[in-house]
């Protein structure tokens, strides 16, 4: 028996024609232009000192706001899920307020509070602090936004069997509330690390931009264009596509595993 | 497949004596009843039994006539305005079944339309069905699990066993004349004894050893008020069920270990079994 | 104890990330009095800024959003081959960095680009000009009507779709009368979504645009550039202006979420 499919040949002529002329020809026409300087051009335009350091930079502080968001994002989701008190609604609301915000806009407000004329006396402007600060405003919605359905899913019984068999509050939350987040929070913390390793506006008034200092690898392949060297931009550029695909496939991977975890 | 959501790997499907097998579900003219009833829930129960009218694009004063007239055959006038939410499971499949009368169909296909309800729900709706297709008269085929339902409610009733058809014939030819083990020990309680299959009410009971009788021993009585079941277990090998009535029963006095031989006089044999 | 412990932890990581810092954007912009920063975002570039953004918004967000019902549709509906890789160019814009994305289309439609000769010698401008900026937008913003549609699709099931078509209905009718009323809140918060991401892109569109003052310079843009000529009060107004309008979107977001499986 086949189903009688109720949509034709034509929707999916539109939407890879789109997608197509929007996502993947631009991202053809990349990955063409990096494969213009061969393969040596390719690697050394990759492992210039300058690129491999706003690498290396991006890297750590992505790992770093990562880590941050994976605690924090779980904290707060527990909180917004179990815990009452006045204006939990606006606090709940204002979680997407880092994805609604531009990001330039995010970066001019880290620097109000965390820059030279910091009304509180903390001036990181121009340091590596100022990137982790600027990349876990933007990141903050992604782990509590993954976590928080989890938890509100997660049957209370599950916690009172627990308890009722003796556990106690730490071994109920690390054996059977923990594993039962762990699937969420990956992904959560995997779109965070991602979207902290493109990171361009916020970061790209707070930090100075100086190489081999506060020069992350999107606002490195920025310069580079500006400058004209193409080939350079469009290693890095090739290397960050591969790092989104990478984390994706994860993302991916993890769905699969807990759906038929599940099943 | 007979409303032509799927489509067969080999055979036709006709119509009225018309080939339906490559014609798209909405040229079909088969009202379709779900088992999960398939509501639209963002339309009131006139909504939904109004639609197939409005896709017709028929006057508005034709479809609210019709659609009262179908509120009053399915008792739903009281919730016309109510949506699919706000209704229990019997109320939702009677609006399910106005929706789908209202094209007026060449043929009703009910898919296991009682399925999802409640034994005693269940069993107030197959009346009212009853009923309802003496009023409406059309062709409808029944789909159920439930085969009292199906000999309660059918003219005609084929038996599907692995996808085949086992047979079909009215409750009365299945019954008293199946062609297989399947659809014997389907429309009522069957037993076996060696080759041959009977009705578990036909076995006869008695307490001395009788040309061609089984040896079997008494395991277990379980009394249901008017009749009484009895666990036997062969002498050979296997055990079987025997029913009768608890007066019967009396009569024997049989007991549990007791030693009794089965008769098997109406038995059946079924070829290549 | 605990409880109080953890509201503390969280609601403190959020005054230090979040609200701390927005705060003092409003109080900055608003320093030295309404008049000028009403007089800042009211100069002919900063109209003109925030016009181009309204523009490049009404394309982008119409356009994405047919795309994402169709492309809805198709992953769930529509088994093929490719449907993994589908989804792949679907989600990367979520992972990958906006600077890439605008270098993408650099390349594609600049000068010694695919499109960019046989475009240049018919006259037609994208580059540096509004159609890049809007394929940048359109790029960035893909994902969010896809995805919120997506998982209502499925739960609806095809029973309602199934029934409308053996009561009669075409194709068109289906989905106008059955299927496109069940998803239409999920498509309202994408569209929501889409639009805010919309607004407030700057990375991609920073690269293709040439950042023309007064031609091809959005709201975004126009912040950077004010904070780059020093003109605090500018930029902290043009924001407070965006994060006016994340707000509105916050509230529209709040506003559509209890929708979402009302039924």
């Amino acid at each position: 028996m086949r189903r009688v499919s109720p949509f034709g040949g034509l929707t999916l002529g539109v939407v890879v024609t789109y997608l197509s002329l929007i996502v993947a020809l631009p991202l053809a026409a990349l990955v063409w232009q990096s494969t213009k300087s061969g393969a040596t051009g390719f690697w050394q335009s990759l492992t210039s000192p300058e690129a491999v350091a706003a690498l290396k930079l991006t890297l750590a502080t992505s790992l770093a706001v990562a880590l941050v968001n994976a605690v924090a994002g779980t904290v707060i989701a527990w909180v917004l899920v179990r815990d009452e008190f006045r204006g939990k609604g606006v606090v709940n609301a204002l979680i997407d307020l880092p994805f609604a915000l531009p990001t330039i806009v995010a970066g001019l407000t880290m620097l109000a509070l965390y820059g030279p004329r910091s009304p509180i006396g903390i001036d990181v402007a121009y340091t590596r602090a100022a990137i982790v600060l600027a990349l876990l405003f933007v990141t903050l919605p992604f782990v509590v936004r993954t976590v928080q359905p989890v938890l509100q899913e997660l049957d209370h019984e599950l916690e009172e069997a627990a308890e009722s068999l003796g556990a106690s509050n730490w071994q109920t939350f690390s054996r059977v509330v923990f594993p039962n987040l762990l699937p969420g929070i990956l992904s959560g913390v995997a779109l965070a690390f991602a979207k902290a390793v493109g990171e361009f506006g916020s970061v790209v008034i707070i930090t100075g931009n100086i190489p081999f200092k506060t020069e992350v690898s999107s606002v490195y392949i920025f310069g580079q264009i500006e400058s004209g060297n193409t080939s350079g931009a469009a290693a890095a550029s090739v290397l960050l596509l591969a790092i989104s695909f990478g984390v994706l496939l994860l993302i991916g991977a993890l769905r699969h595993w807990t759906t038929r975890h599940h099943a | 497949m007979i409303a032509g959501l799927e489509r067969p790997d080999a055979g036709r499907v006709t119509i009225s004596g018309e080939d339906a097998t490559g014609l798209a579900p909405r040229k079909r003219g088969v009202g379709f009843v779900f088992q999960h009833y398939a509501a639209f829930k963002h339309m009131t129960v006139r909504g939904n039994i109004a639609f197939g009218l409005k896709i017709r694009k028929r006057p508005r004063a034709e479809v609210r006539a019709r659609v009262d007239e179908l509120l009053a055959l399915v008792q739903l006038q009281p919730f016309a305005d109510r949506y699919p939410s706000q209704l229990s499971g019997g109320q939702r499949q009677r609006m399910a079944l106005a929706r789908a009368l209202a094209v007026e169909p060449k043929v009703l296909l009910l898919d296991e339309p009682f399925g999802a309800l409640d034994t005693r729900v269940r069993g107030e709706l197959r009346e009212w069905l009853h009923r309802l297709h003496d009023e409406v008269r059309v062709t409808t085929v029944f789909v159920t699990h439930d085969q009292e339902e199906a000999m309660a409610l059918a003219d005609q009733i084929a038996v599907l066993h692995e996808g085949r058809i086992e047979q079909v014939g009215s409750p009365r030819e299945l019954y008293d004349q199946p062609k297989t083990p399947f659809v014997m020990s389907f429309v009522g309680a069957a037993a076996q004894l060696g080759d041959r299959w009977v009705r578990q009410h036909d076995l006869d009971l008695r307490l001395e050893p009788a040309a061609g009788a089984f040896e079997a021993r008494v395991e277990r009585i379980a009394r249901l008020g008017f009749e009484a079941r009895i666990e036997l277990q062969l002498a050979d090998s296997g055990t079987v069920w025997a029913q009768m009535t608890c007066a019967e029963l009396d009569r024997l006095e049989l007991e549990r270990g007791a030693t009794v031989w089965v008769m098997a006089d109406r038995a059946r044999v079924f070829a290549g079994d | 104890m605990r409880k109080l412990a953890l509201r503390t932890v969280a609601l403190g990581y959020l005054a230090l990330i979040l609200l701390g810092p927005l705060s003092i954007v409003f109080w900055r912009a608003f320093e030295k009095g309404f008049g000028p920063a009403w007089s800042a975002v009211t100069t002919p570039a900063a109209m003109h800024a925030f016009q181009l953004t309204l523009e490049i918004t009404a394309i982008a967000v119409p356009a994405n959003t047919i795309f994402g019902v169709l492309c809805a549709l198709l992953i769930v509906r529509h088994p093929f081959p490719g449907k993994g890789l589908l989804n792949a160019f679907v989600d990367l814009p979520l992972a990958l960095s906006p600077v890439v994305v605008g270098f993408a289309l650099f390349l594609l439609y600049g000068r010694t680009g695919w499109f960019g000769s046989w475009l240049s010698s018919h006259g037609i401008r994208v580059l540096f000009a509004m159609p890049s900026m809007i394929l940048a937008t359109a790029f960035v913003s893909i994902p969010f009507v896809v995805r919120e549609v997506v998982p209502v699709l499925r739960e609806i099931g095809t029973d309602q779709e199934q029934a409308a078509e053996t009561l009669g209905a075409s194709q068109w009718q289906v989905f106008r009368r059955v299927t496109f009323p069940a998803i239409r809140w999920a498509v309202a918060y994408g569209v929501v979504l889409t639009t805010a991401r919309s607004l407030g892109e700057y990375g991609a569109v920073s690269v293709v645009s040439g950042r023309l003052a007064g031609q091809t310079e959005t709201a975004t843009l126009y912040v950077s550039d004010r904070y780059e000529n020093f003109d605090i009060v500018g930029a902290y107004a043009a924001s407070v202006v965006l994060a006016l309008m994340a707000i509105v979107v916050l509230l529209t977001m709040n506003l559509l979420r209890p929708k979402e499986g009302v039924h």
